[in-house]
C-alpha cells in the first residue's frame, strides 16, 4: 500500500510532510489541494517528517491537506515523437495544454500513445540482448529511432518474440524478453527512466577525438569544442550569451539538439518555437524544428521543475546517444539550476556554503556535467552527448561558486568580456582568457590535422601568440603614449587588431557572415597570417593605423560576401593591391 | 475586505517583529491573507499550528493580543472598465476620492502564460529618443528597467516615453514614490489628457515599505485583465523595483532566512521574475509592455538588484549625465533592447542595424581616445576627430532631450559619418554606403 502523510508545514514551496510509512529521498508524492493534485518531490527526511519540493505553486495549501507517495522517482518518458516537442521541465507537453495560462495540476503526457509508427524489427528469436541493444526501429520523422530493450533491463535476456513490421502505438508489446530465470518480460516503444540517474548501456566512453564544427570561429578555429566534450560560456548580463548559444544551436554539427531554457526569458523559447520551424538546418538542409527538442522552464515558472528541467533535457540526449546519433545540449542557464538549490537549501535551514548556495554544489555540477560524452555502444556504433551551459555569474565576477565549480567540471570556457561587449566586439569571447583543452588532446589535434590540413594546430596557436601579444602592446602604447613606444609595437598591436576584426569578430545577424564552415575558417586564417608574417616598416604610427584601417575594412566586407563571390574576389584583389603598394 | 461570519478570530500573538507576527491557528491556507488588529497581512509560512505572517503596514503598536481573523483568500484586485483613469493603493482602494470599483474579482498574482502560447512580440514602440529608437528600439511585450541614479530624472524621461507610446492602456505601479513624484505623474498624465486610459497603483515614501510588495501584483492584474480580457495593449510603468526589493528583504530579514549577495533574499531573481515575465504578447493581440525603474548606488550594476534584474530583464535603458555635451544621455555601451533585432531593418529602414553599431563603435573610439587625452598622449588626427564626433552624437542623438523620428535619426547619424570620417573608416557594409553617404 501506497504510503500516505499530511501536510504539516509550509514555506513558499518546502513543505514538510508527517509520513505513515516508508518513504525513499527523491520520491514523487502527490499534494491534494481541493481536488488538484500537486506533484512534489521528497528531499530530505527527519523521523516520519519528509521535506518535499514542490513543482506547482502552494498558495491555498493548508496544513493538514493529504499526500500521497508513488513509490517513484521523477522519471522521462522515452520513445518516439519526442524530436520537434516542447515540454517544460516535467516534460509536460506545452503544446497540448489547454488555455493560455498554466494551470496547476494540469499534467499533460510527452508522448502520443494512439499514434501508429511503422516498426521494423532488427533483432531474431533466440539473439541475446542486454539493455539498450536495438530491437527494431520506427521512423520517426527523418530519423530511425530505435526500439531498444529499457535501460532498467540488468542482465542478460533472450529475445523471445518479436513483432514482425507492422503499424503500432507506443504501449502495443512489440518483444517478449526472457531473462536469466526464464521469466518473459513485455517490451513496447516507450520506457521510463529517472532523470536524475545516468543511463548506462554503453560498451565503452573513449576520450572525444573529433570537433563539433559550430561554424563561428572564435570557437570552431581558436577554441573547439568536441563531439561529446563540455564547455560553459560564462558572461555578465548583456554579453551576447543568449545570441552565442543560439547560433551553436542553430548551426551546431549535431544529429539532435536539446535546448534546456532552465529559469530564462519566455521570449527567448518564443524565438525559438518561431524561428526555427522556417530556419534550414546548415548541414542537412532540413528544418532546424525537426532536429530540436525545447525543454522550456522559464524564470517564472515553479523554481523546483527549473531544477529538474536540466536533468529531464539530459536524460532525453541520452536516450538518442543510445540509438548512435550525436546530440548537442545547450542549457541556458546553469547558474539559475544552481539558484534553485540555493532556494530549497535555504528554506530548509540548511548550513550554507559560500554565497549562500548549497555546500555540494560543486559535485552536483561536475556530476552533471559527466553525463555528456561520446560512447561506444555494445553493437560497436557511436554516439555522443555534447553539452555546453551557460552560467550568469553575479555582478559578472567570475569568482563566485557557480563558475568556479563548473571551471573544475567543463573542458572548454568561453569568457564572454563586458568590455568586448561595449565595444560591440562580438562575439564577445575573451581570446586570451578562454580555453580549450580539446586542442591539447593529441585524439583531437591528429584529426584537425588530417581534416583540414597538416601544420593546423601550429597556426592557431601562431594567432593566438599574435593576439597576445597584441594585447601586451596596447597595454604599453596605453601606459607609454603613442609616441613612447617603438613602431614595432604599434605594429604589434594592429595586427592583433586584424586577427580581432578580420577573424574573430563575426556577425551573428548577418546572413552570410553567421556560419563560416571550416573551410572557409582555414582560407581567412591563411589570408590574415599571412599578412601579420610581414614587416611592414611604416613611419609612423599615423600611416599605421590607417593602412591596417583599410586592411580590416576589406577583411570584413569579404566576410559579409558570398565565399569566393565576384565581390569576395574583388576585394581580395583590392587587399593583394594595397599590400604590393606597401612594398611588401 | 469583510471578513467572513464563520471564521474563527484568534486574539493571541506568540511572536511580533517589525515586519512579521506568528499565532498558533488551524486551517490556515498559504499565501491567505488576514487581518491582524485591523491592518492587512498575508501567510508566509506555517508550521505545525505555527502561523507566520507578514504585516503589510509594519506591525508598531500591535499587541499580543491584537485580534487575528482569517480571510480564506489570497489578495485580489476587482477588475473592470471602470479601473481606467483611477488611482489607487497598494491594497486596490481609491485614494482619489473617487468610489469603489465594481468587477469581477482577481487573484493577484496568479499563474503565468504558457511559454507555447506566447507570440514573438514584432511591434515597435517608437519614443523619439534617439538613445532609444536608434540603439535600443523598444517593442510591445518587452521588459525593460531604466537603471539610473537617484539623481538622474529617469521618473521624468518614463513619463515622456509613456505619452508618446501608442498603446491602449499606462498602467502605474508607483513603489515608495515620493509625494512630489507622484504629484508630478498625476499632473502628467491630466496635461496630456491621457487620464482616461491610466491606472495607478501608488506606494508613497509616507507609506510603510513592506506594503510595496502588493503594487506590482496589483498593477499587472488590471495589466492582464485589459490585455487578455480585452485584447488591449498596455504598458506597465513600475517605479522603483530597488525599493520593492528593499522590502523583499527586510521581510525575509525579520523570518530569518540567510541572506544571498548584498544582505538580499537568495529567491530576489525568482520574485523579480515572476514579475517581469508577466510582459507577454499574446495571440490575440494584447500585449504587455513593462517599463520599470531600479535606482542605482553611483551606477554600480554589479549590485544584487540590478544584476538580476539584468538577467531577467530583455535589456537596460542607462541613464548618466554626459560631462563633455552637458547633456543626460542614453549611455550606448551600458544600455541594451535585446528585442531591437525583432523591429530593426525590418520595421525600419534597412540601414539601421549596421548604422547603429557605427555610431556606437565610433563612440567607443572617442572615449579611448578621451583617455589618452587624460593621460597627457598627444593625440592623431583620428583621436580629435573621434572626439569632435563624440561631442555631435551625444548632443544629436544620445541626449534624452532629443524627440525625432527614426527615418531622421538614421539621416542624422549618416551627415555625421561623412562630417567626420571617411566611409572605410565606419566599417558599413558597402551597399549601404552607396545608397546612404
Amino acid at each position: 500500500m501506497a504510503t500516505k502523510g499530511t501536510v504539516t508545514g509550509i514555506v513558499s514551496n518546502l513543505v514538510t510532510v508527517k509520513v505513515d510509512g516508508p518513504v525513499g529521498e527523491n520520491e514523487l508524492c502527490h499534494i491534494n489541494l481541493g481536488g488538484t493534485l500537486l506533484l512534489a518531490e521528497v528531499i530530505k527526511v527527519t523521523g516520519d517528517l519528509a521535506s518535499v519540493q514542490v513543482f506547482e505553486s502552494t498558495r491555498g495549501l493548508k496544513n493538514g491537506d493529504e499526500v500521497t507517495f508513488l513509490g517513484r522517482m521523477l522519471e522521462a518518458s522515452l520513445g518516439p515523437g519526442l524530436l520537434s516537442g516542447v515540454y517544460d521541465g516535467l516534460q509536460n507537453d506545452l503544446t497540448t495544454m489547454t488555455g493560455v495560462f498554466l494551470k496547476r495540476g494540469e499534467y499533460t503526457d510527452p508522448l502520443d500513445h494512439s499514434k501508429l509508427w511503422d516498426f521494423k524489427p532488427i533483432a531474431s528469436v533466440g539473439d541475446k540482448v542486454v539493455a539498450a541493444d536495438w530491437l527494431g526501429e520506427v521512423m520517426e520523422g527523418w530519423l530511425p529511432h530505435k526500439i531498444m530493450v529499457p535501460f532498467s533491463f540488468s542482465g542478460e535476456y533472450t529475445v523471445r518474440s518479436i513483432a514482425p513490421e507492422g503499424s503500432y502505438n507506443i504501449d502495443q508489446t512489440i518483444a517478449v524478453l526472457a531473462d536469466a530465470e526464464g521469466e518473459e518480460h513485455k517490451v513496447t516503444m516507450c520506457q521510463k527512466w529517472p532523470v536524475k540517474v545516468a543511463v548506462r548501456g554503453y560498451r565503452e566512453k573513449p576520450r572525444p577525438s573529433k570537433i563539433m564544427e559550430t561554424g563561428v570561429r572564435i570557437i570552431d578555429t581558436f577554441n573547439p569544442i568536441a563531439e561529446g566534450g563540455t564547455g560553459f560560456i560564462p558572461g555578465p548580463f548583456g554579453c551576447g550569451k543568449t545570441v552565442l548559444q543560439h547560433a551553436i544551436a542553430k548551426q551546431g554539427e549535431a544529429d539532435l539538439v536539446v535546448m534546456a531554457a532552465c529559469g530564462e526569458r519566455a521570449n527567448e523559447v518564443v524565438e525559438i518555437f518561431t524561428e526555427y520551424p522556417e530556419l534550414i538546418d546548415p548541414h542537412t538542409g532540413r528544418k532546424l524544428m525537426e532536429r530540436t527538442v525545447i525543454i522550456c522552464n522559464t524564470s517564472n515558472m515553479p523554481v523546483a521543475a527549473r531544477e529538474a528541467s536540466v536533468y529531464t533535457a539530459m536524460t532525453i540526449c541520452e536516450y538518442y546517444r543510445a540509438m548512435g546519433y550525436r546530440c548537442l545540449l545547450l542549457a541556458d542557464s546553469t547558474s539559475r539550476w544552481a539558484q534553485a538549490l540555493r532556494e530549497m537549501s535555504n528554506r530548509m535551514e540548511e548550513l550554507p556554503g559560500q554565497d549562500a548556495f548549497p555546500v555540494d554544489l560543486s559535485a552536483i555540477i561536475s556530476n552533471f556535467y559527466a553525463r555528456a560524452g561520446q560512447v561506444v555502444l555494445n553493437n560497436g556504433e557511436t554516439g555522443a552527448v555534447t553539452f555546453i551551459g551557460t552560467v550568469s555569474p553575479a555582478g559578472g565576477n567570475l569568482k563566485e561558486p557557480v563558475t568556479e565549480s563548473t571551471k573544475k567540471a567543463a573542458r572548454c570556457f568561453y569568457a564572454l568580456e563586458q568590455n568586448r561587449a561595449d565595444q560591440k566586439r562580438y562575439p564577445a569571447v575573451n581570446p586570451v582568457e578562454s580555453y580549450s583543452k580539446y586542442l591539447e588532446y593529441p585524439e583531437i589535434q591528429r584529426t584537425l590535422e588530417s581534416t583540414v590540413e597538416r601544420g593546423w594546430i601550429d597556426k592557431v596557436l601562431e594567432a593566438k601568440v599574435l593576439v597576445r601579444r597584441g594585447k601586451e602592446m596596447a597595454d604599453q602604447i596605453n601606459i607609454l603614449g603613442d609616441d613612447g613606444v617603438p613602431m614595432s609595437y604599434h605594429e604589434a598591436f594592429w595586427k592583433s587588431e586584424l586577427i580581432d576584426f578580420g577573424f574573430l569578430q563575426q556577425d551573428a545577424f548577418d546572413a552570410i557572415d553567421s556560419v563560416c564552415p571550416m573551410e572557409r575558417q582555414k582560407y581567412m586564417l591563411d589570408l590574415i597570417l599571412d599578412i601579420c608574417r610581414r614587416e611592414f616598416n611604416f613611419e609612423d604610427y599615423e600611416k599605421c593605423r590607417s593602412y591596417f584601417k583599410e586592411m580590416i575594412n576589406i577583411l570584413r566586407q569579404m566576410n559579409y560576401s558570398e565565399f569566393k563571390s565576384e565581390g569576395f574576389e574583388n576585394y581580395l584583389a583590392s587587399l593583394t593591391k594595397l599590400l604590393s603598394e606597401n612594398g611588401n | 475586505m469583510a471578513t467572513k461570519a464563520y471564521q474563527r478570530t484568534y486574539t493571541k500573538l506568540q511572536a511580533i517583529t517589525k515586519a512579521t507576527v506568528s499565532l498558533n491557528a488551524t486551517g490556515v491556507a498559504n499565501d491567505e491573507l488576514a487581518l491582524v488588529g485591523g491592518r492587512l497581512a498575508q501567510v508566509v509560512k506555517t508550521k505545525g499550528e505555527r502561523v507566520t505572517m507578514q504585516v503589510f503596514s509594519g506591525t508598531e503598536g500591535i499587541p499580543t493580543n491584537a485580534e487575528v481573523s482569517f480571510f480564506g483568500e489570497p489578495p485580489t484586485l476587482k477588475v473592470s472598465d471602470q479601473l481606467s483613469g483611477r488611482f489607487f493603493n497598494a491594497y486596490g482602494k481609491p485614494i482619489d476620492g473617487g468610489p469603489e470599483v465594481e468587477g469581477e474579482l482577481r487573484e493577484a498574482g496568479g499563474p503565468s502564460v504558457n511559454p507555447y502560447k506566447r507570440r514573438q512580440p514584432s511591434e515597435l514602440i517608437p519614443t523619439g529618443i534617439a538613445g532609444i529608437d536608434l540603439n535600443n528600439t523598444l517593442v510591445s511585450g518587452q521588459k525593460i528597467p531604466f537603471f539610473a541614479d537617484p539623481d538622474q530624472p529617469y521618473n521624468q524621461v518614463m513619463a515622456d516615453v509613456a505619452m508618446r507610446a501608442d498603446v491602449d492602456k499606462i498602467i502605474l505601479g508607483g513603489m515608495g514614490l515620493s509625494n512630489d513624484d507622484y504629484l508630478f505623474f498625476r499632473q502628467a498624465f491630466e496635461s496630456a489628457g491621457a487620464l482616461d486610459r491610466i491606472v495607478s497603483f501608488v506606494n508613497t515614501t509616507e507609506e510603510p515599505p513592506v506594503e510595496r510588495l502588493l503594487i506590482p501584483d496589483m498593477a499587472l492584474t488590471a495589466a492582464e485583465y485589459f490585455a487578455v480580457d480585452k485584447n488591449e495593449k498596455v504598458l506597465v510603468l513600475l517605479t522603483d523595483m530597488t525599493l520593492y526589493a528593499d522590502a523583499l528583504s527586510i521581510v525575509s530579514n525579520r523570518m530569518d532566512q540567510i541572506p544571498s549577495k548584498d544582505s538580499m533574499p537568495g529567491s530576489l531573481y525568482s520574485d523579480l521574475a515572476k514579475i517581469y515575465e508577466k510582459a507577454v504578447q499574446l495571440p490575440d493581440g494584447g500585449s504587455i509592455t513593462i517599463i520599470a525603474v531600479t535606482t542605482l548606488n553611483d551606477g554600480d550594476i554589479t549590485h544584487a538588484i540590478p544584476d538580476n534584474t539584468g538577467y531577467i530583464t530583455e535589456g537596460q535603458i542607462f541613464l548618466r549625465a554626459d560631462s563633455d555635451s552637458g547633456c543626460v544621455i542614453v549611455d550606448p555601451f551600458r544600455s541594451l533592447s535585446r528585442l531591437k533585432q525583432l523591429v530593426q531593418g525590418k520595421k525600419t529602414r534597412e540601414d539601421h542595424s549596421q548604422v547603429m553599431n557605427a555610431g556606437v563603435r565610433l563612440y567607443a573610439d572617442a572615449q579611448n581616445a578621451k583617455t589618452k587625452l587624460q593621460n597627457g598622449f598627444d593625440l592623431s588626427d583620428y583621436d580629435l576627430r573621434c572626439l569632435d564626433y563624440a561631442k555631435d552624437y551625444a548632443k544629436q542623438l544620445l541626449s534624452i532631450d532629443v524627440n525625432i523620428s527614426i527615418e531622421e535619426m538614421l539621416d542624422t547619424a549618416w551627415r555625421l559619418f561623412a562630417k567626420y570620417f571617411s566611409p572605410a573608416e565606419t566599417g558599413i557594409k558597402q551597399s549601404l554606403i552607396d545608397k546612404y553617404w
